[in-house]
C-alpha cells in the first residue's frame, strides 16, 4: 500500500483525492513558474513559518531588530563600544565640555567621559526592560490562563483584582512602592529586593503594576481557543485539565502575547527612565539614562548634549522594540497582510 | 488499495465476534458496551431553558454499526458530546446514565471519567481542520494519546503514530509524520484525526458526521476505511449523520431522533423499508430519487421544532400528516406523549398510530 520513498510527489494509489496537497502545490508551482517558491514553501506553511516570510520584506523589523540587537550588545560589551574611556575616570577640568572629535559625546557636570557613561547605562535599562517584561508575562499569563481557562467565579475574582490593579497608573503606582520599599519592614526586616534601589526593585516594581494587560490578553485568547474543535476533541479523547491548557490553548494564544512584550521591553525602559528621573528609580554610581537626563536638565542652557544625547538614545531604543513588535503583529495577523 | 491487514475474510471475523458477544450475554442489547439511558441535556443560560436532548436511550454491542439519524438541531450531536463529556457544565445540565461496560459514567469523578475517554469511548470531529491543533504536527497529535494515556517516550510515540498513519492508509506516512494539519487534504486530514482516536483501540467510536466536509468519492472511502478498522478492531460504531445514505450502506441498526428525542429504533432494512413513524416516513420519501426526474420532491413540511418550545403531545405533531385529535378514546397527538414502545420484533416507535402505517 505504501510505496516506500518515492518522492513526495504524486501518489495515484490514492485515487479519487481530488484536493491533495501535492496537487495544489503543484499548480502553484506551474502557475508562478519558478521553482524557488516551491523550495521555499516545503517548510514554511505554519504560522510562524508564514510570518517569517513575511517579516522578512519588512523594512522596519530589519531596522528595528540592527537597532535592537546594537543596543543589546552595547548592554553585554560596554567597553567595546565606550571607546577604551573608563566611566569612572573623572577629571574636573573637564566639565560639560561639549561633543569633540576625540570625545564623541563630550563629557558631563563631572567631567567624565559621556560617552562611556551613556553606553554603560545600557545595561540597566535594558537589563529592567527584559526581566521587567518577562516578570509581567509570567504572572499576566499564569493569572490570565487561570481566569480565562476556569472562568465562573475563578475568572470573577481574578478580573476584579485586575481591575483594581488597572485604576492605579504604572507610574504612581511604582513611585509610591519604591518610595516606601527602602523603609519596609517584614517581620522587622528588610524587604528583599525592593530595600535597595536597584535595578531589580524596578523591574519588580514595574511587574507588580503592569502585568494587567498581559492578564487580559491571554485571558481573551484562552477564552475565544477554549471552544475550539481541537479543544474539545483533546478532551474527548482523555486529555486533563493541565495538559490542555499547557499543550493546546497556550501555544496557540501567544501569537499577541509576543507582539505586546515586543512592545513592552521599550515601555517598561522609557518608565524606567521616568521613574528614574522622578528620583525614585536608580541611584548614583548606577548609570542610567534617566539618571542622566535628571542631572543633565540643570545644565540645559550651557550644555545641552547631556540631556539631548541620553535622551535620544533611550527614544532609539524604545523605538528598536516598538518597531519589531509593529511588523511582528503585522506579520502574525493574516488579516493585515495585503 | 487494499493491504494485506485489512484483507478478504472481515466480514467473517466480524460476524463471529457478534455471535460470540451474543452467545454470553441476552440476544440483541445484551452485553452492550455503552448504554444511554434516559440522556437528558438542558441548557440553562439567561432566556428559557433549551432542551437539546429529552429522554434518550440507546445501546451499542461490540462490532455494531448504530446511526444517529436526524436533521440539524435535533440533539444528536448533543448527545454524543455529553457523552463525551464536552459539554460546558453549567450551562449544560446533564441527567440520566451514560453506562460504559456498565458503569455510569455520570457518577464517576473527573479523573475517571478521563481514563474512559480515548481508550474506552472515542470520538471523530465533522470538520479535522479545526479539530487537529494547528501548531503541531500530526505526528505529535498522534503520539500524544500514547504519551498522555501510556506514559509512552517521544520516539515510541513518534513510531507508532506512522504505524497508525499506515493503518488509515495515510500514503507516505514516515515523509508526512511532521507535516502539520493544514498540509494535509481533507480525507487525509480526516484520517488522521481517525487515526488520533483510534490510536488507544477505543471500544467505542463515536463519529460525528465524519464525512459531512469531504466531497463525495472521498466520502465513500473514509467510510470504507471505517468499516474496515471497525471490522478488524471489533469496536462499536456510532454513526451521527443527516445522511440517509450513508446510514444505509454501512449501518447494523438506526434510531431517528427528532427534537431531542429518540423516535423509532430498528434495523436498518426494517426502518427504511417500512418506517413506523410518520417522521421516519417523511424523511424517506423526502429522498430524491433517480429515476424520477422531473417529479417534484416530497419535503417534509413546517420547520424543526425549536428547542426552548418543543410542542406539547407528541413534538411532531404540527407537521405530521397524521396527527389527530383525541376523540373516542383514541390518544390526542396534541396533547398525549406517545412513548417509545415496542411496536414489531426488534423495533420501537414514539408513535400512537404506528401500527396504522405498518398494517395500513
Amino acid at each position: 500500500m505504501s510505496e516506500p520513498s518515492t518522492s513526495q510527489r504524486r501518489r495515484p494509489d490514492e485515487g479519487g483525492e481530488p484536493h491533495d496537497r501535492e496537487e495544489d502545490r503543484e499548480v502553484g508551482t506551474t502557475a508562478l513558474a519558478s521553482p524557488d517558491v516551491d523550495g521555499v514553501d516545503e517548510k514554511q506553511a505554519s504560522l510562524w513559518g508564514d510570518a517569517w516570510a513575511e517579516l522578512r520584506r519588512k523594512p522596519f523589523f530589519w531596522i528595528g531588530g540592527v537597532l535592537a540587537v546594537f543596543f543589546l550588545l552595547m548592554a553585554l560589551f560596554p567597553a567595546l563600544f565606550a571607546r577604551g574611556a573608563d566611566p569612572r575616570a573623572c577629571s574636573l577640568s573637564n566639565s560639560a565640555q561639549p561633543p569633540s572629535g576625540a570625545h564623541w559625546f563630550g563629557f558631563d557636570q563631572l567631567g567624565c567621559d559621556y560617552q562611556a557613561q551613556v553606553v554603560y547605562g545600557a545595561r540597566n535599562s535594558l537589563q529592567i526592560g527584559f526581566t521587567g517584561v518577562i516578570g509581567l508575562l509570567v504572572v499576566g499569563v499564569v493569572v490570565g490562563a487561570l481566569a480565562g481557562y476556569f472562568g465562573g467565579w475563578v475568572d470573577s475574582l481574578l478580573a476584579r483584582i485586575t481591575d483594581v490593579f488597572y485604576a492605579l497608573p504604572l507610574i504612581l503606582g511604582a513611585l509610591i512602592l519604591l518610595r516606601v520599599g527602602p523603609e519596609a519592614r517584614i517581620f522587622g526586616q528588610p524587604v528583599p529586593i525592593i530595600s535597595e534601589r536597584g535595578p531589580g526593585a524596578i523591574a519588580l516594581a514595574l511587574v507588580f503594576f503592569g502585568w494587567m494587560t498581559a492578564m487580559r490578553l491571554v485571558r481573551s485568547q484562552v477564552i475565544a481557543i477554549k471552544s475550539s474543535d481541537y479543544v474539545a476533541a483533546a478532551r474527548a479523547l482523555g486529555a486533563g485539565p493541565m495538559r490542555i491548557l499547557v499543550r493546546h490553548i497556550l501555544p496557540n494564544a501567544v501569537a499577541p502575547v509576543i507582539v505586546y512584550a515586543t512592545i513592552t521591553v521599550g515601555a517598561l525602559i522609557a518608565a524606567e527612565a521616568a521613574l528614574t528621573y522622578l528620583g525614585v528609580g536608580l541611584q548614583r554610581p548606577n548609570y542610567s539614562w534617566g539618571l542622566q537626563i535628571s542631572d543633565g536638565q540643570n545644565l540645559l542652557r550651557t550644555a545641552p548634549h547631556l540631556v539631548l544625547i541620553p535622551s535620544a538614545v533611550l527614544s532609539l531604543t524604545v523605538m528598536a522594540f516598538v518597531m519589531m513588535g509593529d511588523a511582528l503583529r503585522d506579520a502574525l495577523d493574516p488579516r493585515q497582510r495585503s | 488499495m487494499t493491504s494485506p491487514v485489512h484483507g478478504s475474510g472481515g466480514s467473517h471475523a466480524a460476524g463471529t465476534r457478534i455471535d460470540d458477544a451474543q452467545a454470553t450475554a441476552s440476544p440483541r442489547t445484551g452485553a452492550p458496551v455503552l448504554e444511554v439511558d434516559d440522556l437528558h441535556v438542558e441548557f440553562r443560560s439567561r432566556g428559557p431553558v433549551v432542551n437539546a436532548v429529552n429522554g434518550v436511550s440507546y445501546s451499542i454491542a461490540p462490532g455494531e454499526t448504530m446511526a444517529i439519524l436526524g436533521e440539524s438541531g435535533c440533539g444528536k450531536s448533543v448527545s454524543a458530546q455529553a457523552i463525551m463529556g464536552i459539554l460546558d457544565v453549567p450551562p449544560a445540565h446533564i441527567t440520566g446514565a451514560i453506562r460504559f461496560e456498565g458503569r455510569d459514567m455520570l457518577q464517576m469523578g473527573a479523573e475517571e471519567q478521563r481514563k474512559i475517554r480515548g481508550p474506552g469511548v472515542s470520538m471523530i470531529f465533522q470538520d479535522a481542520l479545526s479539530a487537529l491543533n494547528p501548531v503541531y504536527s500530526v505526528g505529535d497529535q498522534i503520539g500524544e494519546m500514547f504519551r498522555a494515556h501510556q506514559g509512552a517516550s517521544k520516539k515510541e510515540a513518534r513510531d507508532r503514530a506512522v504505524e497508525l498513519m499506515d493503518r488509515v492508509r495515510i500514503p507516505a506516512a514516515r515523509q508526512r509524520v511532521d507535516d502539520y494539519p493544514h498540509q494535509f487534504s481533507g480525507g487525509m486530514r480526516q484520517r488522521v484525526m481517525i487515526a488520533m482516536a483510534l490510536a488507544l483501540d477505543p471500544k467505542v467510536l463515536i463519529a460525528d458526521e465524519p464525512t459531512t466536509a469531504l466531497d463525495v468519492t472521498v466520502q465513500a472511502q473514509v467510510m470504507d476505511l471505517l468499516k474496515d478498522l471497525q471490522r478488524d478492531t471489533g469496536m462499536g460504531l456510532i454513526l451521527i449523520t443527516h445522511d440517509l445514505g450513508v446510514v444505509n450502506e454501512v449501518a447494523d441498526r438506526v434510531a431517528v431522533m427528532y427534537a431531542g428525542k429518540v423516535v423509532e429504533t430498528g434495523s436498518i432494512d426494517d426502518v427504511f423499508t417500512r418506517p413506523a413513524h410518520p417522521y421516519t416516513r417523511g424523511l424517506m420519501s423526502s429522498i430524491p430519487v433517480l429515476d424520477g426526474k422531473g417529479q417534484r420532491l416530497n419535503p417534509i413540511v413546517g420547520a424543526p421544532p425549536s428547542l426552548a418550545r418543543i410542542p406539547a403531545g407528541c413534538s411532531f405533531h404540527p407537521r405530521c400528516p397524521m396527527a389527530r385529535r383525541g376523540d373516542g378514546g383514541r390518544p390526542d397527538c396534541a396533547g398525549d406523549v406517545p412513548p417509545l414502545r415496542e411496536v414489531a420484533a426488534g423495533r420501537r416507535a414514539a408513535c400512537h398510530y404506528s401500527e396504522e402505517l405498518l398494517h395500513g
